[in-house]
């Protein structure tokens, strides 16, 4: 009697759409995690550039802003970035109206070669490149010497001009990507309106076809912008050596010359402030642009436009395009694996100075094996939580709705536009003994900084599939006899689960070749297989580092094409 | 079967009232098509009946049961009501194959295996579905997922089954074929259907009762298709279930006149029992105006358009303009009426209306 | 009158994977007039759009030739081919297609820009083309906060403003609400007659093309079926395609015997009609569902099967013979369900019995 009583109670609830027991759970949750996982540790940040032994004090900053050096290497920042952003866009933009709109052959094959430097992380790409054009040792470099008898090396790759190529090798896609969907989503009656109204191909190339894109454009190249600024490993790898820094390999140096000090911890927070400004500008300009131009030209569906002819110039700018693949894919893929491969670093890239000897060395090693296990692991744990948490996020924010459902999302998302370095520096300064919690040189000190890094992965797959979800399936399972908590079960989860699951491996994926955080967290038996690469290779170790490289690069791949074979069969939402 | 009992439902967003004491009854093994523009709060009203929203006050009983009572503190969770609901938009799981969709309520009941299986089968030959069992909604039209969700609403219910606007996501030549099809199923099982929609013809075609609710959320007019068309209630009826003209009437002296924007005819009909102290209005449709050489109501064709079955006029008495169809036939025979020239024309079958106020 | 537009043996073919060769314009002959309104009609996949973007300069001819105010435009045999942006259209598209990176005013004004006309020439014809189309006062706005009948009003002053003489619409009322598809046709032809250009008009909507063509030409499957005014398509259809594609249709198969006409099923009672010229012994009789009488007590004899209350008018299935008619009346004709009738046929359409090659031809083409 009293039970059922009781149910009564819980079920008029339940209609007002107050699921008191599992809605309000769910969101209370929510908050806590992301106080947890985001807001402590920006807040140790904030506190520890700004306050001295609890008092207010802008002494940190002021000293940080006045040494020559740290000025030279944000000013290094911002040059490397906004080369990289110029360059990166007139590349994709060109390429993706090549592969887009004209005739030119092997179409999807190259859309798909194009994409690949989106897979790699870009600094093995940054040690291939150095180890074929260092100033003093490059492969390439050498060759050049001996052939032209050259009295020095014609290129350098450890200069601000090779930290631009490299990056832009890896990040032109950005741009590449976004424009050939709008290219391809546009609708071809707005050029051919243009055409009836007396303007020439040319023309409306310039004035119709450009301009509507130029949306897509701009997304991607701020894009590139904020990734360049955050960006650690390819100015790490080809910077250090002839003392060029960026604000993240300068914070990176300052904590790992202080050895781990306090003091070159809170001297790293300060610059992290500097990085954040920096960011901040930028992102700031991305709200504004991207909130300005937001036409809805681009409709859903694909439409087949008209290609343009290239006539005679169709088979050089295919050799070109093909050229520019060959230099930006298989020049740096090949020489990883052609290094592992080699005896010692330097020795000349011929059969006979081949060996295995890196390979079984590296495996040999039970730092190799711990890499990868502590990848594997926090890699595979980071994409499960964050799997769970992004849904459970996604769901408070997309169908409770509760108030303060703003701040979830903006709590969720913050994290990935701060630089990997800044928050590498929060979480040290948050779980390192200082609240009372110490994971410092544990595995899991790592974990949850790339929790807090990759959440808004999941969360952003999750929401996007939940309100795919119509209202109307959950009630059909109501009025069918399922009660809240099973019409969640039964009809919610199993629907967005492919996305969930995709969630993970976007999750998975860049977290196994992950080393910006962890480079700053590892501890003696916490190396991930990035760091694990970083020191070899820092160690003067190349053919080892290029060896385990390769290992890297075939675990990528494998993993690539399982997350395509999972991804193609799933049900249709 | 069940009847359906809505008595004194009231439901309101903060002081913005959608629906007010609203009652209706809807019998058993009977077709009720509840019919009003949208935002009239049919929508609500069936949200209420389902327990997906909780009305303030009254009561609502489905058979025997009680389902919802303000006073009573009764209100059984949606889970518990047992009735069929049909989505516009489908609402067919799709994870799930056509026959899981169809089981998934029975087994919510925990109803016995070898039931289950019997029971969906029968459903799914009901809607000419029983090829498709194996399917997962995705391979399937709009029209046959639509009939997936009506054999699904046929087996969670105890013979009570809400349509809201089933048929409006489907082309024009599915709507009429599901239509049969609905009135099939209804014909073979008897189960009763409160069908919402905002489209009278399909309403029409469909009911066995029409209830048409005013924008306000009222109910205006309950009866069968002829009351409908032929004996409109009021103006608002008239006016929602086809074009309609209306013209203004005057009463002086005892004499009754048409008021043509200030310019008064003289009106001889015989009328019907009428307040003559309020605003009263003629209502005619425009297939009810003919021309009329000897008519003393003249006007000026202002437009006329040819729509293949009849003619559209737009004629001009003294400014006030009127909405006349001509049938072809008439216009070969008669003569069609040249935009500019004058003509006289007749009421047929007037309908009189108090004046919608201002 | 001055023939404005001139397709001479126009033809098309396509390859498709599935089919093989498909002629989707088959050897179309047709002049349209200065100031006229035609339109092109019929089912989807019978010739209509790939014609007017022949016209336009979007397609290229199989054979023949297509002749623009009196110049040569497209003509295959002599490899002679103009440009869209040479051709002086003016066109609107179902989708509206205005540019969204361009406000009202940037959008109207871009034909005129292409032209190098000066600043305030410019300015006054857009004002003008504005004013016609009533935008008037939304110059700076951007198209994406218009409702779609305003961005089509665009679509349209972009067309008139370059003043063109040929104007071409590729379904222009499609996507908008059937109220405002009604008092845009009333735009349209309005704008007509302010400006004086010819229309060519593509839709699949019947009762837009009657209500605003001079003159219409229905096709099916590639092949011109009928040109002719709106009324003369409606009342004297050529054939049995024509009759149902145009407004309703009934059929009744009927036998001729003696010099009687007899509906199939009911060999006793003749239906009261005169034979028609080309008789032969099994026909179609073709007619409008308003186009019968229902009256008590004249004609054939039979009972109401069923009663549907269309909202603006009532229809009745009759039986006639073995077979249902459709009967359309005002509401004040009543009768009731089973109720007995006498139906009436007022100068009703005589076609041979089914063609049934056209029928299979149709049923391949669909599955393009």
């Amino acid at each position: 009697m009293i039970a059922s009583l009781k149910r009564k109670k819980r079920d008029l609830a339940a209609i007002d759409g107050r699921h008191f027991s599992l809605d309000g759970a769910m969101t209370v949750l929510s908050f806590i995690l992301l106080l947890v996982i985001v807001v402590v540790p920006i807040f140790m940040i904030v506190y520890n550039a700004f306050f001295d032994q609890g008092k207010f004090s802008l002494d940190l900053i002021c000293e940080q802003l006045s040494k020559k050096d740290n000025l030279i290497s944000m000013w290094n920042t911002i040059k490397i970035a906004v080369l990289v952003t110029i360059l990166g866009t007139i590349m994709g933009v060109f390429y993706a109206w090549l592969l887009g709109r004209s005739d030119i052959p092997c179409k999807g094959l190259m859309r798909a070669l194009f994409n690949i430097p989106y897979m790699f992380p870009p600094f093995l790409g940054a040690m291939a490149w150095d180890l074929l054009l260092n100033g003093r040792s490059g492969y390439l470099n050498k060759w050049f010497v001996d052939v032209f008898n050259l009295s020095s090396a014609p290129f350098n790759i450890n200069s601000i001009g090779g930290i631009v190529f490299v990056e832009l090798s890896y990040y032109f896609p950005f741009v590449f990507m976004q424009v050939v969907s709008a290219f391809e989503r546009m609708d071809p009656k707005l050029e051919e309106c243009a055409r009836i109204a007396g303007a020439r191909q040319g023309t409306v190339i310039r004035k119709i076809t450009l301009p509507l894109v130029t949306p897509a454009i701009s997304a991607g190249a701020l894009l590139i912008l904020i990734s360049s600024l955050a960006h650690f490993g390819v100015p790490s790898i080809l910077g250090f050596s002839q003392g060029i820094y960026t604000l993240p390999t300068k914070i990176y140096a300052v904590i790992s010359r202080s050895g781990g000090s306090f003091e070159g911890i809170r001297q790293g927070a300060a610059l992290s402030i500097m990085l954040v400004v920096v960011v901040a500008a930028a992102l700031i300009i991305q709200k504004k642009v991207l909130s300005s131009g937001s036409y809805d030209i681009i409709k859903g569906k694909s439409m087949r436009p008209t290609l343009i002819k290239l006539r005679g110039a169709r088979i050089p700018l295919f050799v070109l395009a093909v050229l520019t693949l060959v230099l930006i894919v298989i020049v740096p893929l090949a020489m990883i694996f052609l290094v592992g491969l080699v005896k010692a670093y330097g020795l000349p890239l011929i059969p006979e100075n081949f060996t295995l000897a890196n390979y079984t060395k590296v495996f040999a090693s039970s730092g190799t094996f711990n890499s990868i296990s502590n990848s594997l692991f926090v890699s595979i744990a980071a994409g499960i939580i964050c799997m769970f948490l992004g849904t459970l996020i996604a769901y408070v924010v997309q169908k409770i709705k509760p108030r303060g459902k703003g701040v979830l999302e903006v709590l969720s998302v913050l994290p990935y536009s701060i630089p990997g370095t800044v928050l590498a520096i929060g979480v040290i300064l948050a779980w390192s003994g200082k609240l009372g919690v110490n994971l410092y040189n544990t595995i899991w000190i790592i974990l949850i900084a790339y929790l807090a890094r990759y959440l808004s992965f999941s969360m952003k797959t999750s929401s996007a599939a939940l309100l795919q979800v119509h209202p109307s399936l959950e009630e059909a399972a109501r009025t069918c006899g399922a009660s809240h908590t099973e019409s969640l079960k039964d009809v919610t989860l199993p629907l967005i689960r492919p996305a969930m699951v995709s969630g993970f491996f976007l999750i998975f994926l860049p977290a196994m070749r992950e080393v910006t955080t962890s480079v700053l967290l590892y501890g003696p038996y916490t190396r991930t297989l990035g760091v694990q690469i970083y020191s070899l290779r820092d160690a003067g170790m190349m053919p080892q580092a290029a060896a385990l490289g390769s290992v890297a690069i075939v675990m990528i791949i494998v993993c690539n094409t399982i997350v395509t074979a999972i991804t193609k069969d799933r049900k249709g939402v | 079967m069940a009847s359906v009992k809505f008595d004194n439902i009231s439901f309101r967003y903060g002081d913005n009232y959608i629906l007010k004491n609203f009652s209706l009854t809807v019998e058993e093994s009977q077709i009720l098509c509840l019919v009003g523009p949208s935002g009239c709060g049919k929508t609500t009203l069936v949200r209420c009946l389902l327990g997906l929203s909780k009305p303030e006050t009254g009561s609502i009983y489905v058979g025997e049961t009680c389902v919802f009572s303000a006073e009573k503190h009764i209100n059984i969770p949606a889970e518990r009501r047992k009735i069929g609901i049909v989505f516009q938009d489908y609402a067919v799981w799709p994870h799930m194959t056509v026959k899981e969709n169809v089981c998934y309520p029975m087994k919510k009941r925990h109803m016995a295996k070898a039931d289950i299986e019997k029971r969906a089968m029968h459903a799914l030959a009901q809607v000419n579905m029983t090829e498709y069992a194996n399917h997962l909604p995705s391979q399937l039209s709009g029209g046959q997922q639509q009939r997936v969700a009506i054999a699904r609403a046929l087996v969670s219910s105890d013979g009570l089954i809400v349509m809201d606007e089933p048929i409006t996501n489907l082309d024009a030549k599915l709507r009429e074929q599901m239509l049969l099809e609905i009135r099939e199923i209804q014909r073979n099982i008897g189960t009763t259907i409160l069908y919402i929609t905002h489209d009278q013809q399909s309403a029409l075609q469909l009911c066995d009762k029409m209830a048409i609710m005013e924008q306000n959320g009222s109910l205006c007019q309950l009866g069968n298709d002829e009351d409908i068309i032929l004996r409109p209630a009021n103006r608002f009826t008239f006016e929602f279930i086809g074009v309609s003209n209306f013209i203004p009437m005057l009463f002086e002296n005892g004499q009754c006149y048409l008021d043509f924007e200030g310019k008064k005819q003289i009106w001889t009909d015989t009328l019907p029992d009428m307040d003559k102290t309020k605003k009263m209005e003629v209502g005619v449709r425009p297939n009810d105006i003919v021309f009329d050489d000897d008519s003393p109501i003249r006007g000026k064709v202002h437009r006329s358009v040819f729509l293949g079955s009849e003619y559209d006029y737009f004629i001009d008495i003294n400014g006030k303009e009127l909405r006349v169809q001509q049938n072809t036939l008439d216009a070969v025979c008669l003569g069609v009426a040249k935009e500019g020239s004058e003509v006289g024309i007749k009421f047929l079958n007037p309908h009189y209306y108090e004046a919608k106020e201002a | 009158m001055d023939a404005q537009v001139v397709l001479k043996n126009v033809t098309k073919r396509f390859t498709t994977k599935t089919l093989g060769d498909i002629v989707a314009v088959d050897n179309f002959n047709l002049e349209v007039y200065e100031g006229e309104c035609f339109s092109f009609l019929g089912p989807s996949g019978c010739g209509k759009s790939t014609t007017l973007r022949m016209i336009a300069g979007f397609e290229d001819l199989t054979e023949g030739e297509i002749h623009l105010c009196g110049n040569p435009v497209s003509v295959k045999n002599k490899n002679l081919y103009v440009p869209p942006e040479e051709r002086g259209l003016g066109m609107v598209f179902q989708a509206f297609a205005v540019w969204p990176h361009m406000t009202v005013f940037e959008n109207v004004a871009f034909p005129l820009r292409i032209q190098k006309l000066n600043r305030a020439d410019v300015e006054k014809r857009v004002k003008e083309a504005l004013r016609h189309t009533s935008l008037q006062g939304l110059e700076d706005v951007y198209p994406s906060d218009l409702s779609g009948g305003q961005q089509q009003r665009i679509a349209l002053a972009r067309a008139i403003v370059t003043n063109p003489k040929v104007m071409l619409l590729d379904e222009p009322l499609s996507n908008l609400d059937p109220k405002l598809r009604e008092s845009m046709r009333f735009e349209l032809k309005e704008l007509q007659r302010k400006f004086n250009f010819t229309i060519i008009f593509v839709t699949h909507d019947q009762s837009e093309a009657m209500a605003l063509s001079d003159r219409m030409m229905v096709c099916d499957m590639g092949r011109i079926m009928q040109i002719d005014t709106p009324e003369n398509l409606y009342n004297k259809p050529i054939n049995r395609f024509v009759h149902s594609f145009l407004g309703e249709s009934t059929f009744l198969n009927v036998v001729i015997k003696d010099g009687k006409v007899y509906a199939k099923g009911d060999m006793e009672n003749p239906l009261d009609l005169d034979i028609p010229a080309n008789a032969e012994e099994e026909m179609i009789l073709a007619t409008r569902p308003n186009a019968i009488e229902l009256t008590g007590n004249k004609g054939y004899k039979t009972f109401i099967k069923k009663r549907i209350f269309l909202t603006d008018r009532t229809e009745y299935l009759v039986q006639i013979g073995d077979q249902t008619m459709k009967v359309q009346t005002p509401h004040r004709v009543t009768f009731a369900q089973g109720e007995s009738c006498c139906v009436n046929f007022i100068d009703p359409m005589w076609y041979p019995v089914e063609d049934k090659a056209a029928e299979e031809e149709r049923r391949r083409r669909q599955l393009v």
